[in-house]
């Protein structure tokens, strides 16, 4: 009836998932009790649930980010601790069977959940404002994207206190991740959750794609678009080429597991190494689609606070489109090891290597932005300096890593551990916290306190590099990744340095929430009132802090680069704001609960599929393709906003752009 | 007939070439921009063309998926482990039938279509439900095929190249029915709405689908198929 | 004034004596690892490592400078930059911007080329010795090492002679594994159903460890093993010893080593089915089988042998 589900899959022998189970579900019961009591949820189903505002998806993905990120980083205190203890004949406070799936929740979880939903919430936040147009392609595929990505992390988090979570690793490499030598659920967990969420984010690559190129505000060619409009658009292309791979080599796998098909088995022609090549093809490009949003960030973020304009914009617009193209190139770097021979080796080596000459030319670029400049630094700017000198030393041991020979001696080791942190932390988490710095004024209506971001940032920077560099150096001395218990006696005092990193980085974190806390309470005096709190050079800087649903009353009509720099010149010189335009009724999509409903069923079809209950498979199926043909048969699509509140609210940005003005003329003009 | 006693496919040509929501209208970044078709400066295009042009987005992403199991019957063509090779299970006869019934399927879903353009209800319904049941005739045959390897112990669980075998064929077998369920969603729709904006865009990527499994299937049946027959 | 004088110097101290502590570690992590080789493939493997990390490093250290300089010049509060609000472009740092990467790229390029084919695992060591040849089988969780030619073979111990080139033939039982002797140099797969070659030589006795570096299940982290490089009387010694030891390796006593076992201990066999090797690697023996616990598995969640849930 239940499939393998029975009481005995709730760990009652196993403290540690117990407890954090237990917590998990107070604190979730917490919220949602808070939530009943204070009468949110009309509020929070009409607002938020079912919004296809593409502003509001953006945040909800980014608190799922947020949420998941820290959910990860718990994980890695744990990791960096088993180790430090374990070390001798030791075996620290975490067994095989724990610690195996702590490291596979991880990575999982700081990809798939973490980082993935922060670098589409932004783009989901900034790229119909910085187009200038109202939403995205298709705003109700957006809200099932978030939702479908939201049911995987839920499924995740369900293998805490039901059954367990993979122990292969957070890419399940067969035979091992097979039913022969992994015949528990928790590789199901993994496949089904990376599955239905990856369906979201592939629906999200399309989305931006087509919006991308098809619907921008008039004026916008291709070259007037921001930076960082360029980097997502190149991201969501990764996306489209490369996510179906992924939904593909896990349905094989999931298809061996299930039903004892072939494709990757260590019997009966399987081929294990044809997983290998099919998800790393995936793989690799996936951690591309992480940074090119990130490089995105900072040049926004260097030419903004540089008070000039990007240097060599045309030439990062190449870079971004060849790292895109290339990335799809270099998979096998991942695993040179495996034999493939010296002349395959020399082709991906030297592809790998290649990359390298598209980041190179946009850090000399950011570089040169600065040059001429009045650099201000602000926390923005913090981050991004600790970046340039934390991804240059990642780019460094990437580049040593994609020469075959060197990587015979690291492959798989701490030091490659090290190094894609370094390009991941040092890169995208980075890029996260500087963005969310620059960005969050303009999504909530206040800035962040300064001083607590800048503690945040020092602790954050010297935690990375006293939890990392020691892992270089033990890579170095033969440690291999992955171990719940380390024999060589001479690695342990790296591993001590690099537990105490952990808990600098912890502080950092702690400073990061207490930076948010303070910054509401204070919201009064960290107020945005004009919504150019950072003297901006793109379009979103253009709307009041936060915008209004529609995005903007008319649609701007662009001229040239930069186009809001272009609109703040023409205002100082001629001492006004460009006159009143003519307002008129806009239309814009109604709000749909159909991807909340989807992602609900996917998330019940996602677990009974893992517990092996058909019935209820199939019942969820039926009811998610019922929601859907539903929500098909709607008759209203859009509404219209009257002229009247369009009026009113462009008003309103005009008054405080007026008194800005009057102020700024008061002080002295802009150049 | 046609307008100023031009030929009809010269006139066809010319309305082919004006028609602003054609993509690929202009030449990239010449000519001046037509609003509403989305290119260069011209604003935002219309809903139709971002509908359309979301969808082939999709069916790219759809065939870089069937691309991964092409790959994998490529890898493991020859990873028979002692049981039937590829030559010993084809049945090309069979596919010929499933194939004239596919592609007869296009015909039709691309006649209904030209009865969408003239809003007609009827003959919409009609060329939809051929197109329907030469899919189903498609999936049956296809199911006949695979209950008759069965039958003899042909399955996937028998080897890799079957499984690979299996899993191609099964995946397009598979989209093809989903595109029935669609189908037949579809057909619902326009009865009891009419040909409302949205619906039409919907037909629009129905037919995009329903003609990208066709190429899908030519595919299939060269490589699987007839390479496979000829081994 | 004079506490404070104090606690600075007390930090000053602190931080000397931090430094001091962390060179003496970094030197003595020089030696054990992949950079303190034994033989010709690690040397080779670990020189193409520091000779790409140096040219690098000449690119990289200028530009962090040139970028922390940058940024420290033309900082909002510094008048003596020059502010040039609308410079944007520059034809010829942007020529200079491409080619630095490009030129590191193809000399890097270079290296890769030529590196990956003179570091080719399947390519035999030149040496007037005839190579030592050793049979490598990894399984859950232990490795394997069958000497054909001597007819014995050991679990979790090699023993090799000093400069004899040693040919590896390695494959694995159960799920990959990466075969690993970070002194030695080079690494790579041990996979079933196939067998990947490597030629190893230490130059002179040592004693060693050797891993898997590719995480195969609960007991991975015991898959290490001792790794002795001998003069050649003493490897001819321990060859007579371990062939008057006792245990011979056929059939049934693979089977039973084939079945999950964690933390096994070294230990030799004393006589060797010659064809073992060949039916592990064809597959003719099927793969070792995965878990079999003792208690019935709680729901869902899988045991290891002898391990818990």
């Amino acid at each position: 009836m239940f499939g393998k589900l029975d009481w005995s899959a709730i760990p009652i022998s196993q403290p540690i998932p117990l407890i954090t189970s237990l917590v998990v579900i107070l604190v979730v019961l917490g919220v949602l009790g808070l939530v009943t009591a204070k009468g949110w949820w009309p509020y929070l189903w009409r607002e938020w649930i079912t919004t296809v505002d593409h502003k509001r998806i953006g945040i909800m993905y980014c608190l799922l980010g947020v949420v998941m990120l820290i959910r990860g980083f718990a994980d890695a205190i744990m990791m960096r601790t088993q180790q430090a203890l374990a070390v001798g004949g030791a075996q620290g406070y975490l067994p095989p069977e724990h610690y195996n799936q702590i490291f596979s929740a991880h990575g999982t979880i700081m990809i798939f959940f973490g980082a993935m939903p922060l670098v589409i919430g932004f783009m989901n936040f900034l790229v119909p404002l910085q187009l200038g147009v109202r939403d995205v392609a298709f705003p109700t595929f957006n809200s099932v994207s978030f939702w479908l990505t939201a049911s995987g992390a839920l499924l995740v988090n369900v293998s805490l206190f039901l059954g367990e979570f993979a122990r292969t690793g957070w890419l399940p490499y067969p035979p091992l991740s097979e039913a022969a030598y992994s015949p528990g659920v928790g590789v199901d967990y993994y496949l089904w959750a990376v599955q239905i969420s990856g369906v979201g984010t592939l629906v999200t690559g399309i989305n931006f794609v087509t919006t991308v190129l098809k619907v921008r505000c008039p004026g916008m060619s291709y070259l007037r678009m921001p930076m960082f409009t360029w980097t997502a658009f190149a991201s969501s292309l990764i996306i489209v080429a490369v996510f179906p791979i992924l939904t593909a080599t896990l349905a094989m796998l999931t298809l061996d597991r299930y039903v004892g098909w072939h494709f990757f088995t260590n019997t009966a022609g399987g081929n294990p190494m044809m997983f290998m090549n099919l998800i790393w093809a995936w793989g690799h490009p996936e951690v591309y689609i992480l940074v090119l949003p990130a490089f995105g960030i900072f040049s926004e973020i260097f030419s903004t606070f540089s008070g000039k304009p990007l240097f060599g914009y045309r030439s990062m617009v190449a870079a971004t489109l060849f790292i895109c193209i290339v990335s799809m190139m270099v998979w096998l770097h991942h695993f040179f090891t495996m034999g493939a021979g010296p002349a395959v080796n020399t082709f991906f080596g030297i592809a790998s290597s290649v990359i390298a000459v598209g980041t190179g030319v946009k850090i000399y670029n950011w570089i040169f932005t600065m040059y001429g400049g009045r650099v201000r630094l602000a926390v923005p700017m913090l981050w991004s300096m600790g970046f340039i000198f934390t991804f240059i030393i990642g780019g460094l041991t990437g580049v040593l890593l994609a020469v075959p020979p060197a990587d015979f001696l690291v492959h798989n080791s701490m030091f490659l551990v090290a190094h894609f942190h370094n390009v991941i932390v040092g890169g995208v988490v980075f890029a996260l916290f500087a963005g969310l710095e620059f960005w969050f004024p303009k999504a909530f209506g206040f800035r962040l306190h300064e001083g607590w971001g800048k503690a945040a940032f020092w602790l954050a920077f010297f935690g990375f590099w006293v939890t990392f560099a020691p892992l270089y150096i033990v890579g170095l001395m033969g440690m291999t990744r992955r171990l719940q218990h380390v024999i060589v006696p001479a690695w342990a005092p790296w591993l001590y340095i690099s537990a105490v990193g952990v808990a600098i980085l912890a502080l950092g974190v702690i400073s990061q929430v207490v930076q948010l806390v303070v910054s509401i309470r204070d919201r009064e005096k960290l107020r945005d009132v004009t919504g150019d709190p950072w003297d901006g050079r793109s379009l979103e800087w253009a709307t009041p802090s936060p915008p209004p649903f529609f995005n903007y009353a008319v649609l701007p009509n662009v001229a040239g680069e930069e186009p809001y720099w272009g609109i703040k010149l023409r205002a100082v010189e001629t001492q006004q704001l460009a006159p009143e335009p003519q307002y008129e009724p806009i239309e814009m999509p109604v709000n749909s609960p159909v991807g909340f409903y989807t992602a609900f069923f996917a998330s019940v079809f996602g677990f009974a599929m893992i517990w092996y209950i058909w019935w209820l498979a199939i019942l969820a199926l039926v009811a998610a393709y019922a929601g859907f043909a539903w929500f098909a048969w709607r008759d209203v699509h859009e509404f219209e906003v009257p002229v009247e509140e369009v009026a009113q609210a462009d008003r309103a940005r005009r008054a405080a752009r007026e008194a800005a003005l009057a102020r700024l003329s008061e002080q002295g003009a802009l150049p | 007939m046609s307008d100023m006693g031009l030929p009809a496919s010269v006139e066809a040509i010319r309305r082919v070439r004006e028609d602003p929501h054609r993509l690929g209208y202009r030449a990239h970044g010449a000519g001046e921009d037509v609003e509403g078709t989305g290119h260069g400066t011209s604003g935002p295009a219309t809903k139709r063309i971002i509908v359309g042009y979301g969808f082939w987005i999709f069916l790219l992403s759809d065939i870089v998926m069937f691309s991964c199991f092409f790959a994998a019957f490529a890898v493991q063509r020859g990873a028979t482990a002692g049981g039937p090779s590829i030559a010993q299970i084809v049945d090309v006869r069979r596919v010929a039938f499933e194939t004239a019934a596919l592609l007869l399927s296009s015909y039709t879903c691309m006649l209904s279509f030209a009865a969408t353009n003239k809003r007609n209800l009827l003959w919409t319904q009609v060329f939809l439900f051929v197109t329907g049941l030469l899919g189903l005739i498609f999936v049956l045959l296809e199911l006949q095929e695979f209950i008759e390897l069965a039958g003899k112990g042909i399955t996937p669980q028998r080897s890799g190249m079957l499984t690979s075998f299996f899993g191609l064929v099964g995946l397009h077998g598979l989209h093809v029915t989903l595109g029935g369920v669609w189908l037949a969603t579809m057909m619902a729709q326009i009865q009891i709405k009419g040909f409302r904006r949205e619906i039409v865009h919907r037909l629009i990527c129905f037919n995009l689908f329903w003609h990208a499994l066709d190429i899908v299937w030519i595919g299939i049946f060269t490589i699987v198929y007839l390479m496979g027959s000829g081994a | 004034m004079g506490g404070l004088h104090d606690s600075r110097d007390r930090l000053a101290r602190a931080c000397k004596g931090l430094i001091v502590v962390l060179l003496a570690l970094s030197l003595a992590s020089c030696s054990g690892g992949v950079l303190d080789p034994l033989g010709p493939v690690g040397a080779d493997d670990a020189a193409i490592l520091i000779d790409a990390t140096v040219i690098m490093l000449a690119i990289i250290i200028p530009t962090i400078l040139l970028a922390f300089w940058m940024m420290w010049r033309y900082r909002a509060s510094n008048p003596k930059g020059e502010y040039l609000p609308y410079w944007s472009y520059s034809g010829r740092i942007e020529a200079v911007v491409w080619s630095i990467p490009i030129l590191t790229i193809m000399f890097i390029g270079g290296v890769i080329w030529i590196g990956s084919y003179k570091l080719d695992p399947f390519k035999p060591l030149p040496s007037k010795n005839p190579p030592l040849e050793v049979q490598v089988v990894s399984l859950d969780w232990k490795w394997l090492f069958i000497y054909p030619e001597e007819g014995i073979a050991t679990v979790n111990q090699l023993v090799i002679p000093a400069g004899t080139p040693v040919h590896f033939s390695i494959t694995s039982a159960s799920v990959f594994n990466v075969f690993f002797v970070p002194r030695l140099g080079s690494m790579i797969y041990a996979m079933p159903g196939m067998v990947s070659q490597l030629s190893l030589q230490a130059d002179r006795p040592a004693v060693m460890f050797g891993q898997s570096s590719h995480f195969s299940g609960d007991g991975f982290s015991d898959m290490q093993f001792q790794v002795q490089s001998v003069p050649d009387a003493e490897f001819t010694a321990w060859v007579r010893t371990a062939k008057g030891g006792g245990r011979p390796l056929d059939r049934a006593a693979y089977a039973q080593l084939a079945r999950q076992s964690q933390n096994v201990k070294p230990y030799t066999y004393a006589s060797v089915d010659p064809q073992l090797f060949h039916a592990v690697a064809t597959q003719q023996i099927p793969p070792a089988p995965g878990p079999e616990p003792e208690n019935p598995s709680h729901a869902g969640r899988e045991v290891s042998t002898g391990g818990h849930d």
